[in-house]
């Protein structure tokens, strides 16, 4: 049953395929490290290249999923060191990863974090190994409603966030809801908050958004922070450098967890790296949060998104490699690379190209060995950038994100509109919101209004298919308890306690 | 486009005024470098149609320096559109990824201010064509059962594809229904992201027809998960795709070629369009190329200049009376 794989690794295993799965590792880290290059643009750049230097498929295909996962690795490192998401999964792990870095354990946060990516990738790889084709099957019966309860799910489990401010949380949710409106509205063909200008048609990039809210606002607060004050030049303490095993083992209930979890929501098609993100750590901080110290440097708060979303990025090849279904933007373009080959992903790839299924499956463990190699002993250099002054710092990010924001676009309006956008974060911060609601917001929202729209559209405008389903009924009662369980369960127990108290 | 037109100027005068200068250097029509717009991000259809022409060029040595493809996206094509009737009008070197899709664009109106008389037509070097598809368990097994059973339950079938209502995506299903006397108004269309996710609708029975492409469902059909009711091509294709009756002979006349073709600025000299219609024909013409096409899942066509040029404008106002009877112009 599984020859394919031993094939496979003998295909991976080959001195080429070993230095190109390392050569992409390097690459995808470096991809995903920077913002505004993510996963999707950094194959895509490199697909005609891998064609051009005449690579056999299996081999290009390698060095097209070490970027990608390689990617998903390099997506935190910006997260934790700038308070700037890297790519769509990492979004989630500013929250806890930037306020470690400030209290000097940026080393051992990049480690914990590699480790966690680590275990996430293996989980979901092993996951692939044994239940691809049955994991496609289920994914299939996840259709419009069911993806609309997924959301109700997702955004109910956000609820956890409201920390101290809840009506800033929920404001700043549905200001990202908002944003995700903007274009042309897919069920109807009208144009929704473009003002006549073309540049708004496909909406608003989620690089640009991403850059503009956590970047340019940033710089924004260091400016006005430069003009004020005299410790500017100051630096957060570069603690030590490992992490250590101990604080690895604190955190297994949530890489386990979160692994698992980021695995399934990567194979359904249409969710990926950034819902996986947010519903592990929401969950997470349900989960364990019992001191309130998630969002303040939690270490499981780090764990949990960086597991989920390494896991969702492997999770989404499910329905690649068995049913020819891309289940990302990133795996869209992947299949764009297999075509190009002449091969046709689906249930036949595994008989008739065995090479090139097991080939990928046996890279990716490969591959994942190699990301943690590279990135633990380097988790130490790359902590020193936080020696380098922010104000040097952020604008040379600034810069750089500027530039592949152009290249992207080559047009100024994405610039102009990510300055806009960074004004507008830098407000919503001086007025104390924070920044994630927003984001999760405008992902999520734009899912959930697609989903329910589609779903609609097949009922007739029905509401009645939105639980028809037992997969959606299942999602709308657990989306039901996550509310009101937080406010039953310590009214219970305290009457529990009571009433033991006054046996006593 | 108003945003910053003297730096899109000079950059643009800078590309144009070197172009001049190999241009005289080497007494030739079109500039040694050359470039193709995809008017959209990377990885997708329109990036596929630069790569062809890029890839092709430079495997049949029709160029000597790589052809280079930049990326505009933003408004469906509309923002690359408006750079090119604005900005670099007539660059001999440029040319811009286009296909059906941009002709149901510059129908719709969606284009702004521009329609399809402004450009150059350069000419098509592949095509696609679009599918009606359902899932192998489905109870249709022609076009005919399909088509009576969506007059008795509109209500009961979904169709879905990876465009958005008044995309070619649509269209397809909008002609369909047309072709059995429904109105496409009372079409349940689900709109995608992208071809993928419809198909796995479509698996999942969410939806119950997928007006798809063709070329995307070459790995689905050996799979036998789907049926592939109607081809919406002139004739039957070859290969794999032999067994597929076109809708045509089904008795529905509609056909949905979804063409990969180029197109260059309103301003460029008769001399630099001729030679690229010539340089394109040959690339057509070439074995070399043949395989290259085939590789992304692309049937032949070949339509140049002139012939091209009327091809689209007819395209063009042949939508526009679709669309105005739906309701769909603005």
């Amino acid at each position: 049953m599984f020859d394919f794989l031993i094939d496979g690794f003998g295909v991976a295993l080959t001195p080429l395929n070993l230095g190109l799965a390392f050569f992409g590792a390097l690459l995808g880290t470096l991809f995903g490290a920077l913002p505004g290059i993510g996963p999707i643009n950094g194959i895509a750049i490199l697909m005609p290249l891998a064609y051009t230097l005449g690579l056999p498929a299996e081999s290009s295909l390698i060095l097209l999923a070490a970027v990608y996962t390689g990617a998903e690795y390099g997506g935190r490192m910006s997260s934790i060191l700038l308070n700037v998401p890297g790519d769509a999964g990492a979004v989630m792990t500013t929250l806890d990863g930037y306020p470690l870095a400030q209290k000097g354990l940026a080393g051992p946060a990049l480690g914990l974090s590699a480790i966690s990516s680590f275990i996430g990738a293996t989980i979901a790889i092993i996951g692939l190994t044994l239940f691809a084709p049955l994991l496609a099957e289920i994914a299939v019966m996840f259709g419009p409603a069911e993806f609309f309860a997924l959301m109700i799910f997702a955004f109910s489990s956000m609820s956890v966030m409201m920390g101290k401010d809840p009506i800033k949380t929920a404001i700043g949710a549905v200001l990202g809801v908002l944003i995700a409106t903007v274009g042309i509205d897919s069920g109807s063909g009208v144009l929704r908050y473009t003002f006549g200008l073309p540049e708004l048609y496909d909406g608003i990039d989620f690089v640009v958004m991403i850059i503009g809210l956590f970047a340019i606002s940033e710089i924004l607060l260091m400016l006005e922070h430069a003009h004020r004050s005299e410790d500017d030049g100051k630096l957060p303490p570069l603690g030590r450098v490992f992490v250590s095993l101990k604080e690895v083992i604190a955190c297994k209930g949530a890489i386990g967890r979160s692994g698992l979890l980021g695995f399934i929501i990567g194979v359904l098609p249409g969710t990926g790296a950034s819902v996986a993100g947010a519903v592990s750590y929401t969950t997470e901080k349900r989960l364990s949060d019992k001191d309130n110290t998630f969002g303040k440097g939690d270490m499981r708060g780090l764990a949990a998104p960086e597991s989920a979303n390494n896991a969702a990025a492997v999770g989404s090849f499910v329905p690649m490699l068995t049913l020819g279904i891309p289940g990302s933007g990133t795996t869209a373009v992947l299949l764009g690379a297999l075509m190009l080959y002449n091969i046709t992903p689906g249930p036949m790839m595994f008989t008739e190209r065995p090479e090139v299924a097991g080939g990928l499956i046996a890279s990716l463990y490969i591959g994942n060995v190699v990301l943690l190699m590279l990135n633990l002993p380097l988790a130490g250099v790359f902590a020193r950038v936080l020696t380098i002054p922010r104000w040097v710092l952020v604008p040379a990010i600034a810069i750089l994100a500027f530039v592949g924001v152009y290249q992207l676009h080559s047009d100024l309006f994405a610039i102009y509109l990510m300055l806009i956008i960074g004004v507008f974060g830098y407000l919503l911060r001086k007025l104390g919101f924070s920044l994630a609601p927003v984001i999760l917001g405008y992902v999520l929202g734009g899912l959930m209004e697609q989903n329910l729209r589609r779903a609609l559209s097949i009922s007739g405008g029905d509401v009645g298919i939105l639980w028809q389903s037992g997969i959606s009924l299942g999602l709308w009662i657990a989306a039901a308890l996550l509310l009101v369980l937080p406010w039953l369960v310590p009214k219970l127990l305290s009457k529990k306690s009571r009433e033991e108290a006054q046996q006593d | 486009m108003k945003i910053n037109p003297t730096l899109r100027r000079a950059s643009g005068l800078a590309v144009i005024g070197s172009a001049l200068l190999i241009g005289q250097a080497h007494a030739q029509t079109i500039p040694e470098s050359t470039e193709c717009i995809a008017p959209a991000k990377p990885g997708g259809g329109y990036d596929l149609t630069c790569r062809l022409a890029a890839n092709g060029l430079q495997d049949t040595n029709l160029i000597s320096k790589p052809m280079m493809v930049s990326y505009m996206p933003g408004g469906i094509g509309a923002v690359a559109y408006n750079h090119v009737n604005g900005v670099r009008t007539d660059d001999p070197g440029l040319i811009v990824a286009a296909s059906t899709g941009a002709a149901v664009n510059l129908a719709l109106g969606k284009f702004g201010q521009y329609d399809a008389d402004e450009v150059r037509w350069l000419g098509a070097l592949g095509v696609d064509y679009g599918a009606i598809v359902v899932s192998a368990d489905a109870p249709w097994e022609n076009l005919e059962e399909l088509m009576a059973d969506l007059k008795d339950n509109p209500g009961e079938i979904a169709f879905g594809a990876g465009g958005t209502v008044g995309s070619q995506d649509w269209m397809k299903a909008a002609l369909i229904a047309k072709s059995g006397d429904m109105s496409p108004k009372d079409l349940r269309y689900v709109a995608f992201e992208g071809g993928g996710e419809a198909l796995a609708a479509l698996l999942g029975d969410h939806i119950q027809v997928f007006t798809g492409d063709l070329s995307e469902l070459k790995s689905q059909l050996e799979g036998g998960k789907i049926r592939v009711l109607a081809s919406l091509s002139e004739e039957r294709m070859g290969g794999p795709y032999a067994d597929i009756p076109t809708a045509a002979e089904q008795g529905y006349d509609v056909e949905w070629p979804i063409w990969r073709g180029y197109y260059m600025g309103p301003d460029v000299s008769d001399e630099a369009y001729q030679a690229w219609i010539e340089r394109m024909q040959e690339l057509a013409e070439d074995p070399v190329f043949a395989e290259l096409r085939e590789a992304r899942g692309l049937f032949p066509m070949s339509r140049f200049g002139d012939d091209f040029d009327t091809y689209v404008k007819e395209q063009v106002t042949e939508f526009k009376g679709l669309a105005e009877e739906v309701g769909l112009t603005q």
